[in-house]
């Protein structure tokens, strides 16, 4: 443990004790604010050479700026906050990380043990609080734990299903001296991940691959945070196999690949949708069935053997019964399957799949993902996020919050690598994009970051541009602002007879977002035309030093097709509005 | 009743704060229904054992002991089968009885080989322990002189013969500590494609 700065030392306090400790695990940002029960942290993290604090403006943006971090670097991302409201402002990212499998790590100070239990000032039940949306947490009382806890909880979060662990610590811990010592193992009896595929259920599942007509490789965020994208390409070149691609995998597999479906679910491509639905056999691989991508599970693929690969057994036979369910890490999952695929080739058993590919071929040149310009000459927002994708290129990361620009932005950006797309899918959390996209530029500072935001979002957590221009932080930021919550009008529009209950946000009116970049320290910029869009996104690429916010004034009435309506069969999928797609079914040999 | 989805489990679990209120807080938000729960020592200092009866079809069973296979201090689950176990619960159940009826209820608690544990002028205290079945007829039997109090205990299991579920599952296994230098800036993509 050479590369250490410091294994053991003289008697230090709780507080040096936790800096030394986050120091040996590795880190090197945090995202927080300091507050009365963790201020005793903040006196040596200020003299660390090795961790650069962040000082961000609000807790919950503090954590998904860890997340954004963690989802571009594949390292864990630390935030830190006080005990009672700054804890339970982390609620919210934790429960986000623990949805999407972000590896990360939050730090919050707690009241001093004496204080536990006594309704003290600023005292919150965090670890109780967190436990449903917590890989895992402690409470730390004693400071002579505190290495060890710091050490099981980066163990922890980075390993098997990456997620969120929380390290709650008393104020006392952090003032009390005691003695630093870098534990030299960790002794977690009831953590034992499995990553090595058992090799009867790869043979289970070779044999299955090698039978089907129609297979589809289904493949999930598992697959990005394993790092398995080189993998996945082998196994669907070698073995020609159609492959769809979730809302979290986008970018595991090139968009521009001709076996690449696009994305399956309520706002999949017809093609990915009808792969799934039409198959005879889905591998998935680090994906979890989820409502989105089913719609109703009962009709879900229902001519579909299953093959599951996953590191959670939990997930696998949770919503669909798997045939052959496969326990492990994607890409020692996806290794095996090609190497046994290679060999049973060799032997001169290959699969058949040509009518299949041929067929999917049809579908997706009939249904590609399309738009009608608006009549009167206002900007689509499809057409602003299908330009940045052009200009900004798929060496960009781009960080969305949640709704119709979220969807836009994973129909109509272009990826082609692992790492560049960040939202939060699982819980769908508002507000995500810009203090992801800060964590993001932060982990990959040579990186180009754009933040594309809904006007409703960006209003949940923009004072963190306040942090990205201090602290040289320079994420751009599209807005695609339909002064609305898109989605929930579009719902309005679709199932409650155009009655906008609420989604009305004036955002072309209120607030002023060019002013409001201003105030900032931001550039400010406004686009409202189609014409303007190519040289609007081409200056804000030119602005290197300091964040940079376009306000996109797009045309409201916009809509995120094609969609599968809540609750109901894939078998109903809209191509458009009153519009459903014919399959050719005869083209099925 | 129906004893189909009772399914008896023997959960190992680390002895630390808080890991009770992170398998009922488990239960709870995902709908799984407990039966009966009773938690004590082992031989081991290290590690409580928790005999949970759950009531639920057979593969929604299945999510149960894999969700709690997912919580850190959680070591080992066993399902017990019935067959193949012994399970016990104990009732504390305070009866009237006075000079009259005295000698019926003693009657009762010879025939189920019950003990009295304490008494009083005017009613006895009877602790039994027993199956679910037979202490339900117990209470049947004991229902008529007027039961004035009851408390009773989660039930413990154990399964028969010379196996044990712990002797495998305590070894510690240590792992190393997390030791991540900053990897270069850039993450490994893909080679470009296309």
């Amino acid at each position: 443990m050479t590369e250490h700065p410091e294994a053991t030392g003289p008697s230090v306090t709780g507080a040096q004790s936790l800096v030394k400790s986050l120091e040996n695990a590795g880190v090197d940002t945090i995202f927080g604010i300091p507050g009365g029960a963790i201020l005793p942290a903040y006196d040596p993290l200020m003299d660390s050479t090795r961790i650069r604090h962040i000082l961000v403006r609000h807790e919950q943006a503090g954590g998904h700026a860890a997340q954004g971090y963690a989802a571009a670097t594949g390292r864990v991302g630390v935030c830190m906050a006080t005990s009672g409201p700054g804890a339970t402002n982390l609620v919210t990212p934790l429960a986000d990380a623990h949805m999407d499998s972000v590896p990360m790590v939050a730090v919050t100070g707690q009241v001093g043990a004496a204080m536990i239990g006594t309704d003290a000032f600023q005292e919150a039940d965090i670890r109780g609080i967190t436990m449903p949306v917590t890989k895992h947490n402690f409470l730390v009382t004693d400071p002579a734990e505190i290495p060890v806890k710091i050490a099981e909880a980066f163990h922890i979060a980075s390993t098997g299903r990456p997620g969120p662990v929380l390290v709650d610590i008393a104020k006392s811990a952090l003032q009390a001296t005691t003695t630093f010592d870098w534990p030299s193992g960790i002794n977690l009896p009831g953590y034992r991940p499995v990553t090595r595929p058992h090799t009867k259920q790869i043979r289970e599942a070779v044999k299955l691959i090698l039978e089907a007509r129609r297979p589809v490789l289904y493949v999930g965020g598992g697959v990005i945070r394993s790092g398995a994208s080189r993998e996945l390409l082998r196994l669907a070149e070698f073995t020609g196999m159609p492959v769809v691609t979730t809302l979290m995998a986008l970018g595991a597999f090139p968009d521009s690949h001709p076996q690449h479906l696009g994305m399956p679910g309520m706002h999949g491509t017809v093609a990915a949708v009808a792969g799934l639905q039409k198959s005879d056999l889905i591998i998935s691989l680090g994906a979890r069935f989820d409502d989105r991508v089913t719609g109703n599970l009962d009709s879900f693929a229902p001519n579909a053997l299953v093959v599951h690969a996953d590191i959670d057994p939990a997930e696998i036979g949770k919503n669909r019964h798997a045939d052959v369910p496969i326990v492990g890490d994607a890409r020692e999952v996806i290794s095996e399957l090609t190497s046994l695929l290679v060999a049973q080739a060799d032997a001169g058993h290959t699969g058949d799949y040509e009518g299949w590919v041929d067929f999917l071929a049809g579908v997706k040149k009939r249904y590609p993902l399309g738009y009608d310009a608006p009549a009167d000459g206002s900007l689509a927002p499809q057409h602003v996020i299908e330009r940045l994708s052009a200009i900004a290129g798929p060496e960009a990361i781009y960080c969305s919050g949640v709704g119709q620009h979220q969807m836009w932005a994973a129909h109509f950006v272009k990826y082609e690598n692992p790492r560049t797309w960040i939202n939060s899918g699982g819980l769908g959390t508002m507000g995500f994009s810009v203090p992801s996209a800060m964590g993001a530029k932060v982990g990959r500072p040579d990186t180009t970051v754009w933040s594309i935001d809904g006007d409703g979002c960006f209003q949940m957590t923009n004072q963190e541009l306040a942090t990205c221009a201090i602290e040289g932080i320079p994420i751009k930021v599209a807005l695609i602002n339909n002064e609305s919550l898109g989605m929930v009008r579009q719902w309005q529009t679709l199932f409650y007879n155009e009655r906008y209950s609420n989604t009305d946000l004036h955002s072309k009116r209120i607030p002023d977002f060019v002013k409001l970049a201003e105030a900032y320290g931001c550039v400010g910029l406004s686009c409202e035309t189609p014409g303007d869009v190519d040289s609007v996104i081409e200056k804000a690429m030119s602005i290197d030093d300091v964040p940079v916010v376009v306000d996109f004034r797009v045309h409201r009435d916009a809509m995120v097709w094609p969609m599968v309506a809540a609750g109901t069969s894939n078998d109903e999928i809209k191509y458009a509005r009153d519009l459903a797609p014919t399959f050719d079914e005869d083209e099925l040999v | 009743m129906s004893t189909s989805t009772k399914h008896t489990l023997s959960v190992l679990v680390e002895d630390k704060p808080g890991v009770l209120a992170r398998i009922a807080g488990l239960f709870s938000r995902r709908g799984f229904n407990i039966d009966s729960l009773a938690v004590g020592p082992t031989e081991h200092p290290d590690v409580s054992r928790m005999t949970i009866v759950v009531d639920v079809e057979s593969s929604p069973m299945e999510q149960v002991v894999k969700q709690l296979n997912k919580l850190v201090e959680v070591i080992k689950i066993v399902e017990l089968d019935p067959t193949a176990s012994v399970a016990r619960e104990l009732v504390m159940v305070k009866v009237r009885a006075d000079s009259e009826t005295r000698g019926q209820v003693l009657d009762t608690v010879q025939l189920f080989r019950a003990k009295v544990i304490d008494v009083a002028p005017d009613a006895v205290t009877i602790q039994i322990t027993g199956n679910a079945g037979k202490i339900a007829d117990f209470l049947r039997v004991l229902e008529p002189f007027g039961i004035r109090e009851l408390v009773q205990s989660g039930m413990v299991a154990i399964g028969r013969g010379s196996r044990s579920i712990t002797e495998r599952t305590v070894r510690p296994v240590p792992v190393p500590v997390p030791t991540a230098p900053p990897a270069p800036a850039a993450p490994a993509t893909p080679a470009a494609v296309g």
